[in-house]
């Protein structure tokens, strides 16, 4: 009955959703005018229908109702939990039916309380947000019906993928769904102004709330999954420029790069086609990454999710938003009328910079992605990796961030060095005594070194903006703004200090055998097997000590999961304020001994810790934007009241 | 500093042009997948000079020599300790079957563990090498059990199958040993 009821929930919300199109697409002429009236009571009555069909589907999961098709493939009674409940989504179907169903939440919410834009901006922001719906309804109820029912149930499920049973990674995905919808309201948006040829601040204040915390999200999604990767997978390192962790970072970049013009143009007046285009770019980036995940056509770590066939929808899919979008703003953009003008030196202009840095990397990083597909056309194989990748990116990256550093404290409009030349003297010093001095002390490479000084004068730098101000009364989005700024500075300064100091030692010991790793000993102490819910494993029993310090036990497993069967490895770590120790179990060698990879990776968290900063930033931002949104809407709610008190 | 400027116009067009490349790109990958096989950049030289020992007592052991007669054979890299080869051996007696001949080497392994393997799952080979540190095993470019490799009658490594040989893949493997022999 749960099946059942969840699949009519799922096909009155797509028909709700082609009402919402049509409609709003109608109330835009003369004749139709009458049929926008519908437009909001629609999207939000779309978002409750999409809210229960998911309901139904987690319903289904907790009680593994083996006789859906979906959850006999991808769970099991004996899963712990927290796995049912992400096995929900921790498959294509469901993560689908997630993705229509925080859209058409989105959408409602849009609906019931946008009023800033004038009406037919809305209806057909509305009308375009169905329209992308429409699409991943009949992808979901044309080819994956995470409902359908198996003739006869199985006595047992399949099991959820071992590798994506893990806490974090249970919250990794809905994550970055978030982020991508986010993305999709801000792209609905840029559909609607363009429409009506209404783009403007009003149009970028009223996109800035979703583009943040689409933001925030696609944040925290890829520093998630990079944690993901750098403990799941032992292999200790923590970005690999998998075109999986690729497809996370370009639609990131893109709303990067819109956040900051949408803030120029909600503030300035100026950019507007630039921020229309990077509203359209920001969610194709994040279509084209579903993409390239979903349809294996480039070889990944993230092979789970592949499926040729759903790929070639997810293709006409894209082929259908993002290619009609992009036409309808080549034509419509020329019309767009001029911003204002600034000047070179001047707030402005540093950010046209950082935009334009911000997509230059987004350019690298697609390219670098795509290129072992361009080759294969020609019958060529090359694999392309951090060789290419990493100096390709800092050469956009260090430019960006010294203006950063910068930016911040130029006026709008026009500007001088002159005026902020003696603030900046203090980071200068930090970054180039910084270089020096690593230098002079130790051998590491260029791009370490290069990261390790801007990363410190980015970190004071980044602080500046509030010295001479009021703290109390500072507004909340400058809070944002030196915080996420500060944060990129540490993360910056955690990768660098990772790749330039990181120890590691691969040792084949025996049992009792103690070996040093930079400033730690590690002492092997035995093996036993241990037996978890659904997997067993070798465990070894290890004690660490830091430059002679008291003892750390520590325990990595290798892992066999039997349902399905596959191995894992379970890396330690011991985390100290300056770094992590990092230790996999490998195998047992012909002579008992067992192969140990161990790490010592000085400041590797900060990596995370960054990242976190530059969230709360967005966080403190999107906080800020919001209350003086509610507090002016609730000031001309009071003037309306007055004038209605007045009238009578 | 501004945008909008006439000429300007043709590059809001510029988006729309990479995507469509992209689309192009991506439709040519979903029609043609690429072949996921790598390559052996051994294929064309030949086999390195080695001699190992017998393997079991009822096989000769292994030597290049052993295929320079003219005669093209299959070399199989196995061990008795991996899950694949058994699933494998099946095959290998269909091509034996069929009228090749087939050498093997033993990867890291013990005599009666190694027979144990060929009562259980057949012997398909004439002659088994015993490699126990895999020194012949990355001399000719394999670097993982079970390997097949396609020797034409000089000792000139001709194809490598990396991985079990499936069931439906035993035609073609045999295609190759007659190209082995023009």
């Amino acid at each position: 009955m749960i099946a059942e009821f969840g699949l009519i929930a799922l096909w009155l919300a797509a028909a709700l959703a082609g009402l919402q199109l049509l409609a709003g697409a109608l109330s835009l002429t003369s004749r139709g005018q009458v049929l926008g009236g519908i437009v909001r009571p629609v999207a939000v009555m779309q978002g409750v229908l999409c809210a229960l069909a998911f309901g139904a589907l987690i319903v289904l999961f907790l009680q593994t109702d083996l006789s859906v098709k979906l959850v006999a493939t991808n769970s099991h009674s004996a899963k712990p939990f927290i796995y049912k409940l992400s096995g929900t989504w921790g498959n294509h179907e469901g993560s689908m039916l997630l993705w229509v169903t925080v859209m058409g939440l989105a959408g409602s919410f849009v609906a019931l309380i946008e009023r800033r834009l004038p009406e037919p901006t809305m209806l057909a922001t509305l009308a375009g947000q169905a329209f992308v719906s429409l699409g991943f309804y009949a992808f979901l109820l044309a080819s994956s019906n995470p409902f359908e029912r198996l003739p006869v149930p199985p006595a047992e499920g399949q099991g959820l993928n071992p590798l994506l049973q893990d806490v974090g990674l249970a919250f990794h995905p809905p994550t970055l769904y978030l982020g991508y919808v986010g993305l999709s309201v801000a792209f609905s948006f840029a559909i609607g102004a363009l429409v009506t040829r209404n783009v403007g601040p009003a149009f970028a204040r009223a996109m800035r709330p979703w583009v943040l915390g689409a933001w925030i999200f696609l944040t925290l999604g890829i520093s998630a999954g990079s944690y993901w990767a750098y403990y799941e997978l032992g292999w200790g390192g923590w970005w690999f420029w998998d075109p999986v962790e690729n497809a996370s970072l370009m639609p990131w970049l893109a709303a990067t790069a819109l956040l900051h013009s949408a803030s120029v143009l909600a503030a300035r007046n100026a950019l507007r086609a630039w921020t229309v285009m990077l509203g359209v770019v920001a969610f194709s980036m994040s279509m084209v990454g579903t993409f390239l995940v979903r349809s294996g056509i480039l070889t990944s770590v993230h092979a789970f999710a592949v499926d040729p066939e759903r790929g070639s929808f997810i293709l006409a899919l894209l082929v259908i938003y993002i290619g009609g979008a992009l036409t309808l703003f080549a034509v419509r953009a020329s019309t767009v009328t001029e911003g204002e003008r600034f000047a070179l030196t001047s707030r402005e202009g540093a950010l046209v910079f950082n935009n334009v840095m911000l997509s230059a990397i987004l350019g690298v990083v697609l390219f670098g992605t795509l290129y072992p597909l361009m080759t294969e056309a020609f019958g060529q194989k090359v694999s392309v990796g951090p060789p290419y990748f990493n100096p390709m990116a800092a050469l956009f990256a260090v430019p960006m961030m010294i203006v950063m550093a910068f930016g911040p404290l130029l006026r709008w409009r026009q500007d001088n060095f002159a005026r902020i030349r003696g603030q900046l003297i203090l980071p200068a010093l930090i970054s180039v005594g910084v270089a020096a001095g690593l230098f002079a002390a130790e051998a590491i490479g260029a791009l370490p070194l290069i990261g390790l000084a801007v990363a410190a004068g980015l970190g004071v730098a980044s602080l500046l903006p509030l010295r001479g101000r009021n703290l109390r009364r500072t507004p909340l989005p400058v809070w944002g703004m030196v915080l996420a700024h500060f944060g990129v500075a540490v993360t910056l300064f955690g990768m660098a200090s990772e790749s330039a100091f990181s120890v590691e030692k691969l040792v084949a010991a025996r049992v009792g055998q103690t070996t040093e790793v930079g400033p730690w000993q590690v002492r092997f102490v035995e093996i036993q097997p241990v037996a978890g819910p659904n997997w067993t494993a070798l465990e070894a029993d290890m004690f660490a000590s830091y430059r002679g310090g008291a003892e750390v036990e520590i325990r990595p497993q290798a892992r066999s999961f039997w349902s399905p069967p596959q191995m894992t490895s379970e890396s330690a770590l011991v985390t100290r304020w300056n770094g992590q120790l990092y230790a996999v179990l490998g195998e047992e060698t012909d002579d008992g001994r067992w192969q140990l990879r161990l790490w010592w990776k000085p400041f590797v968290t900060l990596i995370w810790y960054g990242s976190i900063l530059i969230a709360l930033g967005g966080l403190l931002a999107l906080i800020g934007r919001v209350a003086s949104d509610v507090r002016r809407v609730v000031a001309r709610d009071k003037i309306a009241d007055r004038r209605m008190e007045m009238a009578k | 500093m501004s945008e909008g400027q006439k000429a300007s116009r043709w590059a809001l067009w510029l988006p729309l042009a990479i995507f469509a490349g992209f689309i192009g790109l991506a439709v040519s990958g979903l029609l043609w997948p690429a072949d996921r096989n790598v390559a052996s950049t051994m294929i064309g030289k030949p086999l390195p000079q080695f001699e190992l020992p017998a393997a079991v007592p009822g096989r000769p052991g292994l030597s290049t020599a052993d295929f320079t007669d003219g005669k093209p054979r299959l070399l199989n890299v196995f061990a008795s300790w991996c899950i694949p080869c058994a699933l494998e051996a099946p095959q290998l007696s269909q091509l034996e079957a069929a009228g090749a001949e087939i050498h093997a080497v033993a990867i890291r392994d013990r005599t009666e563990d190694v027979s144990l393997f060929l009562k259980r799952y057949g012997n398909p080979f004439t002659r088994i090498g015993k490699d126990d540190i895999s020194a012949v095993q990355l001399g000719i470019g394999s670097s993982g059990v079970p390997e097949t490799f396609v020797i034409d009658g000089s000792g000139i490594i001709r194809y490598q199958h990396i991985g079990d040989i499936r069931p439906e893949q035993v035609p073609m493997i045999l295609e190759k040993l007659k190209e082995a022999q023009r």
